[in-house]
C-alpha cells in the first residue's frame, strides 16, 4: 500500500489535537509529564493517545505498565497498544518495533530519521481527542523527522517542560527557538520538579529552586501552564507502571497536573 | 571531503555513510558520483590527524549515560575542577553535547569567546590549568538553537578534536549528551587511533534511568570501551546492576540542593560547600579515577 493511501485512511485523520512534548534538556520529566497529562485527560473523559519517539530511551511503556507487547500491522498501519479494554488510552512506542528492547539502539541520524518517518505516519490511531508526542531531549534528527511527518496532518503545538534551574531553562530557551524556527506554536511551558512536597506533612521545600520556568515564559513571551511539584509517590508509581493520578488524586502533584491538563485542553479548543 | 559538504542537499547521509551517493537525497547532488564510487568511504584521514594531535594528552575519560538529566555535565565539571586542584596538572574538558551545551554555564564561563590562531582554536580557560571547549562559545545568543542533523554534528566533533589547540594535557574529559547516537559513535570513532582510559557512566537509582544505562553499557561493550559507573542517590538496584555487568560502582552521591545551585551560579560545588557529604563522595570518586588512570598501561585497552 503506498504512503498516499495510508495518510488518507488511518494515521492522524481521526485525531483532533496533536501536542508535542519537548525540552531542550534531558531528565526534566518529559515522559513523566506526558504520561501524567495523558492520565489526567483520560480521567476527564477524553480519548488519548501517546506516541513515544525516543529511540534511545523509550520510557513510556514502563510508565504505563504495558510490558513488551507484540505490535501488529493492519491495512491502516501499526495498531497501537491499548492500556485498557475501553481503549481510552492508546500507546505506540518506537520501542515496540525494536527486536530487543534491552539492546542499545546505536544508530546515526539518517537511520533514526528513516524509522521515525515511517513510524510517525503509519500508526492506525482510531478516534482520539488528543495525541501527545513524547520526544527525546535536543533539537536534532528525531525532532526534525517527527515534525516533517506530523506537519502533513496537523500539529496544534508544543508543550515545553523545564525544571527550575538555569541549567535547564538555558537549554529550553533553545528549544523555544527551535519551535519558532520550525513554525510550531508554543502552547505553554511547564515547570516540573518545582518544589518537593513532603508526603507526611505536605510542606513544600524548594530543593531545585523555583520560578525559573515562569521567568522563562515571561522572557520569551510564552504562556506559563503551571508548576508540578516533586512527589516521591509519583516517581515510584511511574517506576511500577501504576496510575498515579488515580491512586494519589488528592496530592499536590496530581492536582497540578490535572489543572495543567485542563488549561491545555482549553487552549487547544480555542486555537 | 567534509562529512557533509557545504553544497550537499538537506538530507545528505554524510559522505562516509553506507548510503553515500546512493540514497534518495543524493539525487541531483554535485558530489553524488564521487560518493557513489566509494572514494569518500576510505578511512577518514582526520582519525590519524586526531591521533597525532592528542598524542600529548596522557589520559582521556568519557562521561556517559543513556539517560538525560542524571548529572553528566555536573560530574564532568567537578571532576575537572578536582583534577585541576593539583596545579601541576593540565586538565581540559570537551563538551560534545551539541544541542544542549551546559558546561559553559556550569563552569562560570558562559559568554566567553573562542579565539583562533595559527595553531588552531584556543579553548576557554576557567583557571590557569583548566580549559574547556563547547559549541556554547560559538553561539551568539543564549537563545540560539543548534538544529543540526547527525552528519553536521559529527563534523563539529571532528573539528573540536582536530582543530583545537589543546596543548599538553594530563587529562581530557569528554562530556556527552544522553543516548547512544551520532555523538557517541563519532567520539569513539575519532578517538580510535588514540587510547581512551575509559568511560564513567552516571545513573540515578530509578529503573527509568537504569534501563537506559544498561543500553549504554551495551554500547560501551560494542565499541570496546572500558567502563566504570557511579550513581546519584541510594542505590540498591544500581549495586545489583553493577554486579550483573561486572562493573565497579565508584560511589553513591546523595542529593544536595547546593549542587544544582552551584552549577547555576557557575561555581565549583567542591569549593562552595567542601564539607557536604556529597562533596566527600565526589572526592572519593575522583580519587578512584585518578588511581585507575595512573595504573593504566598505554595501549592496554581491556573490554569490560
Amino acid at each position: 500500500m503506498d504512503k498516499e493511501q495510508n495518510n488518507e485512511i488511518g494515521s492522524l485523520a481521526n485525531v483532533r489535537h496533536v501536542v508535542l512534548v519537548l525540552s531542550g534538556k534531558g531528565g526534566v520529566g518529559k515522559s513523566t509529564i506526558t504520561t501524567g497529562l495523558a492520565l489526567a485527560l483520560r480521567q476527564a473523559g477524553n480519548k488519548v493517545g501517546i506516541l513515544d519517539v525516543d529511540l534511545c530511551g523509550p520510557s513510556i511503556p514502563r510508565m504505563l505498565s504495558v510490558g513488551r507487547p507484540d505490535v501488529h500491522l493492519c491495512d491502516a498501519g501499526w495498531v497501537p497498544v491499548y492500556t485498557d479494554a475501553q481503549k481510552s488510552l492508546a500507546l505506540m512506542s518506537i520501542g515496540f518495533l525494536l527486536d530487543d528492547p534491552d539492546k542499545a539502539v546505536v544508530w546515526r541520524g539518517p537511520k533514526k530519521t528513516a524509522l521515525i518517518s515511517q513510524f510517525v505516519s503509519d500508526v492506525a490511531w482510531e478516534e482520539l481527542d488528543v495525541l501527545l508526542v513524547d520526544t527525546p531531549p535536543g533539537t536534532s534528527d528525531e525532532h526534525l523527522a517527527v515534525l516533517e511527518n506530523l506537519k502533513k496532518h496537523r500539529v496544534d503545538g508544543a508543550v515545553l517542560v523545564t525544571t527550575p534551574q538555569a541549567v535547564s531553562t538555558g537549554d529550553v530557551r533553545r528549544e523555544i527557538t527551535f519551535c519558532k524556527k520550525t513554525g510550531v506554536p508554543i502552547l505553554g511551558i511547564i515547570e516540573n520538579m518545582s518544589g518537593f512536597v513532603c508526603p507526611h506533612c505536605s510542606e513544600c521545600s524548594n530543593i531545585f529552586s523555583k520560578g525559573g520556568g515562569e521567568e522563562l515564559a515571561k522572557l520569551t513571551g510564552s504562556v506559563f501552564l503551571g508548576c508540578v511539584p516533586l512527589d516521591p509517590q509519583l516517581s515510584s508509581s511511574m517506576e511500577e507502571g501504576k496510575d498515579f493520578m488515580e491512586l494519589f488524586s488528592n496530592s499536590a502533584t496530581s492536582t497540578a497536573i490535572g489543572g495543567i491538563s485542563q488549561t491545555l485542553l482549553q487552549r487547544l479548543q480555542t486555537t | 571531503m567534509a562529512d557533509v559538504p557545504d553544497n550537499a542537499p538537506e538530507h545528505c547521509p554524510g559522505t562516509t555513510s553506507e548510503k553515500a551517493g546512493t540514497s534518495a537525497s543524493c539525487q541531483g547532488c554535485p558530489n553524488q558520483s564521487l560518493c557513489a564510487s566509494g572514494a569518500t568511504k576510505t578511512p577518514d584521514p582526520a582519525i590519524a590527524e586526531i591521533g597525532e594531535k592528542l598524542s600529548s594528552v596522557k589520559h582521556k575519560i568519557l562521561v556517559l549515560s543513556g539517560k538525560g538529566g542524571v548529572g553528566k555535565s555536573t560530574f564532568s565539571a567537578h571532576l575537572a575542577h578536582a583534577l585541576a586542584s593539583d596545579s601541576t596538572k593540565e586538565v581540559a574538558l570537551l563538551d560534545i553535547d551539541i544541542c544542549g551545551p551546559s558546561l559553559p554555564r556550569i563552569l562560570g564561563v558562559e559568554g566567553e569567546q573562542v579565539h583562533q590562531s595559527g595553531s588552531g582554536w584556543s579553548p576557554v580557560y576557567v583557571e590557569d590549568n583548566l580549559s574547556v571547549m563547547s559549541i556554547g562559545f560559538l553561539l551568539s545568543s543564549p537563545d540560539d538553537a543548534v538544529i543540526w542533523r547527525g552528519p553536521k554534528k559529527n563534523g563539529m566533533i571532528k573539528q573540536f578534536l582536530r582543530d583545537v589547540d589543546w596543548g599538553e594535557l594530563d587529562y581530557l574529559i569528554v562530556d556527552t549528551p544522553p543516548g547512544t547516537s551520532d555523538e557517541h559513535l563519532s567520539i569513539v570513532q575519532y578517538l580510535s587511533s588514540t587510547h581512551v582510559d575509559g568511560a564513567v557512566i552516571i545513573t540515578t537509582p530509578q529503573e527509568v534511568s537504569l534501563q537506559d544505562v544498561r543500553k549504554e553499557i551495551g554500547f560501551c561493550r560494542m565499541v570496546k570501551l572500558k567502563t566504570t559507573i557511579f550513581c546519584t542517590g541510594s542505590a540498591l538496584f544500581t549495586e545489583k546492576m553493577c554486579q550483573d555487568f561486572n562493573l565497579t560502582l565508584l560511589g553513591k552521591v546523595p542529593l544536595d540542593p547546593r549542587i544544582g545551585q552551584s552549577c547555576d551560579e557557575g561555581k565549583s560545588f567542591l569549593s562552595e560547600v567542601p564539607d557536604s557529604p556529597a562533596a566527600d563522595v565526589y572526592r572519593t570518586i575522583v580519587h578512584s579515577i585518578q588511581e585507575y588512570c595512573s595504573k593504566r598501561v598505554t595501549g592496554d585497552q581491556d573490554t569490560c
